[in-house]
Protein backbone atom coordinates (compact mmCIF):
# COMPACT_ATOMS: atom_id res chain seq x y z
CA UNK A 1 0.00 0.00 0.00
CA UNK A 2 0.93 3.60 0.10
CA UNK A 3 3.88 4.96 1.94
CA UNK A 4 2.22 8.35 1.89
CA UNK A 5 2.41 10.15 5.19
CA UNK A 6 -0.98 10.87 6.65
CA UNK A 7 0.06 13.90 8.65
CA UNK A 8 -0.61 17.37 7.29
CA UNK A 9 2.57 18.25 5.49
CA UNK A 10 2.17 21.91 4.81
CA UNK A 11 -0.06 23.44 7.41
CA UNK A 12 2.29 25.43 9.54
CA UNK A 13 4.92 26.06 6.92
CA UNK A 14 7.92 25.81 9.22
CA UNK A 15 10.00 22.99 10.55
CA UNK A 16 11.17 20.00 8.60
CA UNK A 17 8.91 18.30 6.06
CA UNK A 18 6.95 15.31 7.30
CA UNK A 19 8.95 12.90 5.18
CA UNK A 20 12.46 14.34 4.87
CA UNK A 21 14.89 13.29 2.18
CA UNK A 22 18.07 11.51 3.22
CA UNK A 23 20.95 13.85 4.07
CA UNK A 24 22.86 12.27 1.21
CA UNK A 25 20.26 13.31 -1.41
CA UNK A 26 22.16 15.24 -4.03
CA UNK A 27 20.38 14.77 -7.30
CA UNK A 28 16.77 15.61 -8.03
CA UNK A 29 15.04 14.53 -11.23
CA UNK A 30 11.66 15.50 -12.53
CA UNK A 31 8.76 14.17 -14.53
CA UNK A 32 5.77 16.19 -15.61
CA UNK A 33 2.14 15.08 -15.77
CA UNK A 34 0.33 17.49 -18.04
CA UNK A 35 -3.31 17.71 -18.95
CA UNK A 36 -6.46 19.77 -18.97
CA UNK A 37 -8.46 20.83 -15.95
CA UNK A 38 -9.97 17.96 -13.98
CA UNK A 39 -8.34 15.19 -16.00
CA UNK A 40 -6.70 13.62 -12.94
CA UNK A 41 -3.16 15.05 -12.81
CA UNK A 42 -3.16 15.53 -9.06
CA UNK A 43 -4.78 12.15 -8.59
CA UNK A 44 -2.02 10.46 -10.55
CA UNK A 45 0.69 12.30 -8.62
CA UNK A 46 -0.97 11.37 -5.33
CA UNK A 47 -1.22 7.72 -6.35
CA UNK A 48 2.53 7.29 -6.54
CA UNK A 49 3.96 10.04 -4.32
CA UNK A 50 5.53 9.32 -0.94
CA UNK A 51 4.26 12.67 0.35
CA UNK A 52 0.84 14.17 0.13
CA UNK A 53 0.98 16.37 -2.97
CA UNK A 54 2.05 19.93 -2.23
CA UNK A 55 1.04 22.91 -4.25
CA UNK A 56 2.70 26.18 -5.06
CA UNK A 57 2.71 28.88 -7.68
CA UNK A 58 5.09 30.25 -10.20
CA UNK A 59 4.70 33.75 -11.52
CA UNK A 60 6.40 35.43 -14.35
CA UNK A 61 6.35 38.94 -15.68
CA UNK A 62 7.13 39.47 -19.30
CA UNK A 63 6.87 42.23 -21.79
CA UNK A 64 3.50 42.26 -23.48
CA UNK A 65 3.01 41.40 -27.11
CA UNK A 66 3.33 44.20 -29.63
CA UNK A 67 -0.39 44.60 -30.00
CA UNK A 68 -0.62 45.75 -26.40
CA UNK A 69 1.96 48.47 -26.79
CA UNK A 70 0.71 52.02 -27.01
CA UNK A 71 3.16 54.49 -28.47
CA UNK A 72 6.18 52.63 -27.25
CA UNK A 73 5.01 52.31 -23.66
CA UNK A 74 6.15 48.94 -22.50
CA UNK A 75 3.34 46.85 -21.17
CA UNK A 76 3.91 43.93 -18.88
CA UNK A 77 1.79 40.96 -17.97
CA UNK A 78 2.17 38.87 -14.89
CA UNK A 79 0.90 35.36 -15.26
CA UNK A 80 0.53 33.01 -12.35
CA UNK A 81 0.20 29.29 -12.64
CA UNK A 82 -0.55 26.93 -9.79
CA UNK A 83 0.83 23.44 -9.91
CA UNK A 84 1.21 20.56 -7.54
CA UNK A 85 3.87 17.98 -7.09
CA UNK A 86 4.85 14.87 -5.22
CA UNK A 87 8.05 12.91 -4.94
CA UNK A 88 9.54 9.45 -4.94
CA UNK A 89 12.88 8.87 -3.24
CA UNK A 90 14.86 6.67 -5.62
CA UNK A 91 17.87 5.83 -3.48
CA UNK A 92 20.26 7.47 -1.03
CA UNK A 93 21.31 10.12 -3.53
CA UNK A 94 18.42 10.59 -5.93
CA UNK A 95 14.87 11.78 -5.73
CA UNK A 96 12.25 12.05 -8.46
CA UNK A 97 9.79 14.94 -8.40
CA UNK A 98 6.47 14.54 -10.19
CA UNK A 99 4.77 17.74 -11.28
CA UNK A 100 1.14 18.03 -12.26
CA UNK A 101 0.64 21.01 -14.50
CA UNK A 102 -2.08 22.53 -16.65
CA UNK A 103 -1.36 22.18 -20.33
CA UNK A 104 -3.05 25.20 -21.81
CA UNK A 105 -1.11 27.41 -24.14
CA UNK A 106 -1.12 30.43 -21.84
CA UNK A 107 0.84 28.56 -19.21
CA UNK A 108 3.53 27.13 -21.38
CA UNK A 109 6.17 29.80 -21.02
CA UNK A 110 6.11 29.18 -17.29
CA UNK A 111 6.76 25.53 -17.86
CA UNK A 112 9.81 26.24 -19.87
CA UNK A 113 11.32 27.55 -16.70
CA UNK A 114 9.81 25.15 -14.21
CA UNK A 115 10.18 21.95 -16.12
CA UNK A 116 13.34 22.35 -18.13
CA UNK A 117 15.38 19.24 -17.60
CA UNK A 118 12.42 16.91 -17.07
CA UNK A 119 13.17 13.29 -17.96
CA UNK A 120 9.90 13.22 -19.82
CA UNK A 121 6.19 13.89 -19.63
CA UNK A 122 2.92 12.06 -19.28
CA UNK A 123 0.10 13.68 -21.23
CA UNK A 124 -3.02 12.69 -19.35
CA UNK A 125 -6.15 12.80 -21.49
CA UNK A 126 -9.87 12.59 -21.07
CA UNK A 127 -11.71 11.65 -24.26
CA UNK A 128 -14.45 14.14 -23.44
CA UNK A 129 -11.98 16.98 -23.82
CA UNK A 130 -9.28 15.77 -26.15
CA UNK A 131 -8.68 19.28 -27.44
CA UNK A 132 -7.17 20.19 -24.06
CA UNK A 133 -4.16 18.04 -24.87
CA UNK A 134 -3.44 19.10 -28.43
CA UNK A 135 -1.29 22.06 -27.52
CA UNK A 136 0.76 20.12 -24.96
CA UNK A 137 1.43 17.34 -27.46
CA UNK A 138 2.51 19.84 -30.11
CA UNK A 139 4.91 21.57 -27.75
CA UNK A 140 6.44 18.39 -26.38
CA UNK A 141 7.03 17.16 -29.92
CA UNK A 142 8.57 20.48 -30.94
CA UNK A 143 10.89 20.49 -27.91
CA UNK A 144 11.91 16.89 -28.35
CA UNK A 145 10.80 16.07 -24.80
CA UNK A 146 9.92 12.37 -24.61
CA UNK A 147 6.32 11.69 -23.63
CA UNK A 148 3.63 9.06 -23.43
CA UNK A 149 -0.10 9.62 -23.62
CA UNK A 150 -2.26 8.07 -20.93
CA UNK A 151 -6.01 7.87 -21.28
CA UNK A 152 -7.47 8.22 -17.81
CA UNK A 153 -10.69 6.27 -18.22
CA UNK A 154 -11.38 5.57 -14.54
CA UNK A 155 -11.76 1.94 -15.41
CA UNK A 156 -14.54 2.48 -17.95
CA UNK A 157 -13.71 1.93 -21.59
CA UNK A 158 -15.67 3.93 -24.12
CA UNK A 159 -13.16 4.37 -26.94
CA UNK A 160 -10.56 2.07 -28.42
CA UNK A 161 -6.96 3.23 -28.21
CA UNK A 162 -6.88 3.23 -32.01
CA UNK A 163 -9.74 5.70 -32.04
CA UNK A 164 -7.99 7.88 -29.49
CA UNK A 165 -4.69 7.77 -31.38
CA UNK A 166 -6.44 8.74 -34.56
CA UNK A 167 -8.37 11.57 -32.89
CA UNK A 168 -5.13 12.94 -31.44
CA UNK A 169 -3.27 12.44 -34.72
CA UNK A 170 -0.59 10.92 -32.54
CA UNK A 171 2.71 9.77 -33.97
CA UNK A 172 2.76 5.94 -34.08
CA UNK A 173 6.01 5.86 -32.11
CA UNK A 174 4.49 7.63 -29.09
CA UNK A 175 3.18 5.11 -26.55
CA UNK A 176 -0.54 5.39 -25.78
CA UNK A 177 -2.03 3.51 -22.90
CA UNK A 178 -5.06 3.34 -20.72
CA UNK A 179 -4.90 4.03 -17.02
CA UNK A 180 -6.87 4.65 -13.90
CA UNK A 181 -5.06 7.53 -12.23
CA UNK A 182 -6.58 6.66 -8.86
CA UNK A 183 -4.89 3.29 -8.86
CA UNK A 184 -1.30 3.15 -7.65
CA UNK A 185 -0.31 0.22 -9.85
CA UNK A 186 -1.95 1.74 -12.90
CA UNK A 187 -0.26 5.12 -12.36
CA UNK A 188 3.02 3.34 -11.74
CA UNK A 189 2.69 1.45 -15.04
CA UNK A 190 2.26 4.74 -16.87
CA UNK A 191 5.48 6.09 -15.39
CA UNK A 192 7.31 2.86 -16.17
CA UNK A 193 6.13 2.99 -19.77
CA UNK A 194 7.43 6.56 -19.98
CA UNK A 195 10.87 5.58 -18.71
CA UNK A 196 10.96 2.60 -21.08
CA UNK A 197 10.08 4.94 -23.93
CA UNK A 198 12.84 7.39 -22.98
CA UNK A 199 15.29 4.51 -22.78
CA UNK A 200 14.33 3.27 -26.23
CA UNK A 201 14.93 6.76 -27.60
CA UNK A 202 18.33 6.85 -25.90
CA UNK A 203 19.21 3.48 -27.41
CA UNK A 204 18.21 4.71 -30.84
CA UNK A 205 20.49 7.67 -30.33
CA UNK A 206 17.67 10.08 -30.90
CA UNK A 207 19.15 12.56 -28.45
CA UNK B 1 4.39 31.96 8.29
CA UNK B 2 1.05 30.22 8.27
CA UNK B 3 -0.54 32.94 6.21
CA UNK B 4 -0.90 32.26 2.56
CA UNK B 5 0.38 34.90 0.20
CA UNK B 6 -2.87 34.38 -1.67
CA UNK B 7 -4.60 36.35 1.05
CA UNK B 8 -2.25 39.27 0.76
CA UNK B 9 -1.56 42.01 -1.67
CA UNK B 10 1.68 42.23 -3.57
CA UNK B 11 3.01 44.74 -1.04
CA UNK B 12 4.07 42.09 1.42
CA UNK B 13 5.87 40.08 -1.23
CA UNK B 14 7.63 43.26 -2.24
CA UNK B 15 8.79 43.76 1.35
CA UNK B 16 9.91 40.15 1.76
CA UNK B 17 12.21 40.47 -1.22
CA UNK B 18 13.26 44.05 -0.44
CA UNK B 19 11.69 45.16 -3.68
CA UNK B 20 13.52 42.75 -5.92
CA UNK B 21 11.66 40.91 -8.63
CA UNK B 22 14.24 38.41 -9.77
CA UNK B 23 16.26 38.24 -12.93
CA UNK B 24 19.64 37.92 -11.24
CA UNK B 25 21.59 35.04 -9.79
CA UNK B 26 18.37 33.33 -8.68
CA UNK B 27 17.74 32.38 -12.31
CA UNK B 28 20.29 29.63 -11.80
CA UNK B 29 18.16 27.87 -9.21
CA UNK B 30 16.28 25.04 -10.83
CA UNK B 31 12.86 24.16 -9.45
CA UNK B 32 14.29 20.93 -8.02
CA UNK B 33 17.67 22.19 -6.85
CA UNK B 34 18.09 20.74 -3.35
CA UNK B 35 18.71 23.25 -0.59
CA UNK B 36 20.54 22.34 2.62
CA UNK B 37 20.94 24.61 5.65
CA UNK B 38 24.50 25.16 6.81
CA UNK B 39 23.60 26.98 10.01
CA UNK B 40 20.77 27.48 12.45
CA UNK B 41 18.61 30.61 12.32
CA UNK B 42 20.07 33.54 14.23
CA UNK B 43 18.23 36.14 16.30
CA UNK B 44 16.97 39.10 14.33
CA UNK B 45 17.05 37.25 11.05
CA UNK B 46 14.24 37.92 8.58
CA UNK B 47 11.51 35.44 9.47
CA UNK B 48 11.35 33.92 6.00
CA UNK B 49 15.09 33.27 6.05
CA UNK B 50 14.81 31.67 9.49
CA UNK B 51 11.92 29.49 8.29
CA UNK B 52 14.00 28.27 5.34
CA UNK B 53 16.92 27.34 7.60
CA UNK B 54 14.60 25.34 9.87
CA UNK B 55 12.93 23.64 6.94
CA UNK B 56 16.18 22.71 5.21
CA UNK B 57 17.84 20.80 8.05
CA UNK B 58 17.80 17.97 5.51
CA UNK B 59 17.76 18.56 1.74
CA UNK B 60 14.59 20.18 0.38
CA UNK B 61 13.86 21.09 -3.25
CA UNK B 62 13.21 24.73 -4.18
CA UNK B 63 9.55 24.00 -5.04
CA UNK B 64 9.09 22.24 -1.74
CA UNK B 65 10.47 25.24 0.12
CA UNK B 66 7.97 27.41 -1.76
CA UNK B 67 5.06 25.10 -0.92
CA UNK B 68 5.92 24.95 2.78
CA UNK B 69 6.42 28.70 3.07
CA UNK B 70 3.33 29.37 0.94
CA UNK B 71 5.21 31.80 -1.19
CA UNK B 72 5.54 31.89 -4.99
CA UNK B 73 8.57 30.06 -6.34
CA UNK B 74 9.96 33.29 -7.80
CA UNK B 75 10.00 34.91 -4.35
CA UNK B 76 11.61 31.86 -2.78
CA UNK B 77 14.36 31.88 -5.40
CA UNK B 78 15.28 35.39 -4.31
CA UNK B 79 15.26 34.49 -0.62
CA UNK B 80 17.38 31.43 -1.30
CA UNK B 81 19.86 33.43 -3.30
CA UNK B 82 20.32 35.70 -0.27
CA UNK B 83 21.07 32.68 1.89
CA UNK B 84 23.41 31.12 -0.67
CA UNK B 85 25.29 34.40 -1.00
CA UNK B 86 25.84 34.54 2.74
CA UNK B 87 26.77 30.86 3.06
CA UNK B 88 23.74 30.03 5.19
CA UNK B 89 22.57 27.33 2.78
CA UNK B 90 24.15 25.35 -0.01
CA UNK B 91 22.50 24.30 -3.25
CA UNK B 92 22.84 20.85 -4.78
CA UNK B 93 22.07 21.40 -8.43
CA UNK B 94 20.67 18.64 -10.64
CA UNK B 95 23.90 17.32 -12.11
CA UNK B 96 23.10 15.30 -15.17
CA UNK B 97 19.68 16.67 -15.94
CA UNK B 98 18.64 16.72 -19.55
CA UNK B 99 18.14 20.09 -21.20
CA UNK B 100 15.91 21.23 -24.05
CA UNK B 101 18.93 20.99 -26.32
CA UNK B 102 19.78 17.47 -25.10
CA UNK B 103 16.46 16.23 -23.84
CA UNK B 104 17.33 12.64 -23.07
CA UNK B 105 18.53 11.45 -19.70
CA UNK B 106 21.52 9.16 -19.30
CA UNK B 107 20.96 5.37 -19.31
CA UNK B 108 22.25 5.12 -15.72
CA UNK B 109 19.69 7.60 -14.48
CA UNK B 110 16.88 5.88 -16.36
CA UNK B 111 17.84 2.50 -14.93
CA UNK B 112 17.81 3.93 -11.43
CA UNK B 113 14.34 5.39 -11.98
CA UNK B 114 13.01 2.11 -13.39
CA UNK B 115 14.30 0.09 -10.48
CA UNK B 116 12.70 2.46 -7.99
CA UNK B 117 9.37 2.55 -9.84
CA UNK B 118 9.18 -1.23 -9.96
CA UNK B 119 9.69 -1.29 -6.21
CA UNK B 120 6.82 1.10 -5.53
Amino acid sequence: MRSTSSEPADVDGVGPPSSPLPDTASQALKLVVVGGFGVGKTTMVRSVSEIRPLDTEETMTRAGAGVDDLQGVESKHTTTVAFDFGRITLDATSVLYLFGAPGQERFWFLWERMFVGALGAVVLIDTRRLEDSWYAIDRLEAQGTPFVVAHNDFGATAHSLEEVRSALDLDPTVPLLRCDARDRDSAKQVLISLVHHVRSLVEKGAG
Amino acid sequence: MSRSHRDEGPDRLYVITSGRSGGGADEALDSVTLIVAESAPSPGMQSEHAAILELCASPVAVVEVAAHLRLPVAVVRILLTDLIDTGRVTARHPASAPTWAHPLASPDVLEKVLVALHKL
